[in-house]
């Protein structure tokens, strides 16, 4: 029905592999940062709190600029990682992973935050008085009763990822097979004169996987109150 | 047995309790806001004394002037919570064999046998504690906590959340754990009736003092 050109597969394609390395390489970060945040009193939690929603509420081409700043081959961070571990961001599909991933990321914690925050700590209690020591509590009881919200967060995270456009652009450009994500396909072919008909059928897919997650993310929460609930 | 020499404020309540015992149930008896349940999680490691020694089966387990304090995971406790505290995201086998696990015992069918045909919950092994009625529920805490081979076993009143019904089903299987199952308790209850049944000791608490110490006679 849809007649996908090779050029448009392979702008999909390379959506799907920045926003499923962006989801998995910042899920670890996310609920690390969740549980600090639900559980932990510390100095400059706030400011920590505004920092992981600052992505949010920034303009794309700011968050975008200060990542080719700060991962660009001659920025600070970059030329560091470019030197010592060979790892290039700079127009590379990496750094489109990178920046969807740091764009995704508010979206990402926030449902773990709250399904940590939603878990009955007397039942912590409960598996340390069984023995279980801090960090078997952890993925004995706290990550098992979290996972739809951690399921949820990753979700949110990969829809946002998928069609993040101003970040990525600002940072990596937009160059077919490396950095052309279908965001900026599509910002490319309606900008061409017979570009309508791609753009249109590039559209459909991303309506598509938007509501396939949030579809998906509705139904981990709903998992998530039926796990607290034990039924 | 248990030995217990503590202080502790909590706002403006002040606990100060000594005891020691070597009874088999050791009954701690008192109104609600005597301080029983926080004099409990003190023996269990939950809450910290400010000062003051706890002392279970021969091992110091805080110890305020030596600055010892043994954290909860390894005081070899078993304590079964008023609201049973199963966990809602594993099966009722899962629960019970969860302590064992957690302290990488051997699996020991016999003992495992026994103490699922004493609390009678062979057939509940694979619901959801969220299927289980309030009696069942507690009936599998009291398996669960006894599986992980505490040293000392703790009860903050296991019937409080149940009717007079369901108490009077699971008194008597209390009554069997005292009898058989070997394990040194500490029962927390403001019901007369119900450590007359139990406890072998009682320790009286008003107002965060031990009032009075002794045998069952105490509760008059």
């Amino acid at each position: 029905m849809l007649d996908i050109s090779p050029a448009e597969w392979t702008a999909i394609l390379l959506s799907l592999r920045v926003a499923v390395i962006a989801t998995l390489v910042a899920t670890p970060f996310g609920i690390a940062l969740a549980w600090l945040l639900a559980r932990r009193d510390f100095w400059g939690k706030s400011v920590l709190d505004a920092l992981v929603h600052l992505p949010l509420v920034l303009p794309p081409v700011v968050t975008g600029y200060l990542l080719l700043l700060s991962f660009g081959r001659k920025g600070l961070i970059g030329s560091f990682l470019a030197d010592h571990l060979g790892m290039i961001f700079a127009f590379r599909w990496t750094g489109a992973a990178l920046a969807c991933g740091v764009m995704a990321f508010p979206l990402l914690v926030r449902p773990m935050r709250l399904s940590i925050e939603a878990i009955d700590r007397r039942l912590e209690q409960a598996a340390e008085t069984l023995g279980a020591a801090p960090w078997k509590v952890f993925f004995t009881v706290t990550l098992p009763l979290a996972l739809p919200g951690v399921l949820a967060g990753m979700v949110l995270g990969f829809a946002k990822a998928i069609g993040e456009f101003g970040a990525t652009i600002t940072f990596v450009s937009n160059i077919p097979g490396e950095t052309q994500t279908i965001s900026s396909a599509i910002y490319s072919l309606i900008q061409t004169p017979d570009g309508d008909a791609a753009a249109g059928r590039l559209v459909i897919v991303s309506i598509v996987l938007a509501i396939g997650a949030l579809i998906a993310a509705e139904w981990f929460a709903r998992r998530a109150t039926q796990r607290l609930h034990g039924n | 047995m248990l030995r217990v020499d503590v202080e502790k404020q909590l706002g403006e309540f002040s606990l100060s309790a000594s005891f020691s015992s070597e009874g088999r149930v050791i009954g701690l008896f008192g109104a609600s806001g005597a301080g029983k349940s926080s004099l409990v999680n003190m023996i269990a490691g939950l809450l910290r004394p400010d000062r003051g020694t706890i002392v279970i089966d021969g091992e110091t387990v805080d110890d305020t002037a030596a600055g010892i304090h043994v954290p909860t995971y390894r005081r070899r406790i078993g304590y079964v919570f008023q609201d049973a505290r199963l966990f809602p995201h594993l099966s009722v086998a899962q629960n019970l064999d969860y302590g064992r696990r957690m302290n990488g015992l051997a699996p020991d069918p016999a003992q495992h046998k026994r103490i699922i045909d004493l609390l009678d919950i062979g057939a509940l092994r694979d619901r959801r504690p969220g299927k289980l009625s309030g009696g069942e529920r507690q009936r599998v805490a009291l398996g669960r906590a006894l599986l992980s081979k505490p040293r000392l076993l703790l009860l903050d009143e296991p019937l409080g959340a149940l009717d007079e019904g369901r108490k009077l089903e699971i008194l008597p299987y209390l009554v069997r754990l005292r009898d058989e199952a070997n394990v040194p308790m500490v029962y927390v209850s403001h019901d007369v009736a119900e450590l007359r049944q139990l406890a072998t000791q009682i320790v009286m608490l008003k107002q965060g003092r031990v009032t009075s110490f002794g045998g069952v006679k105490v509760l008059t």
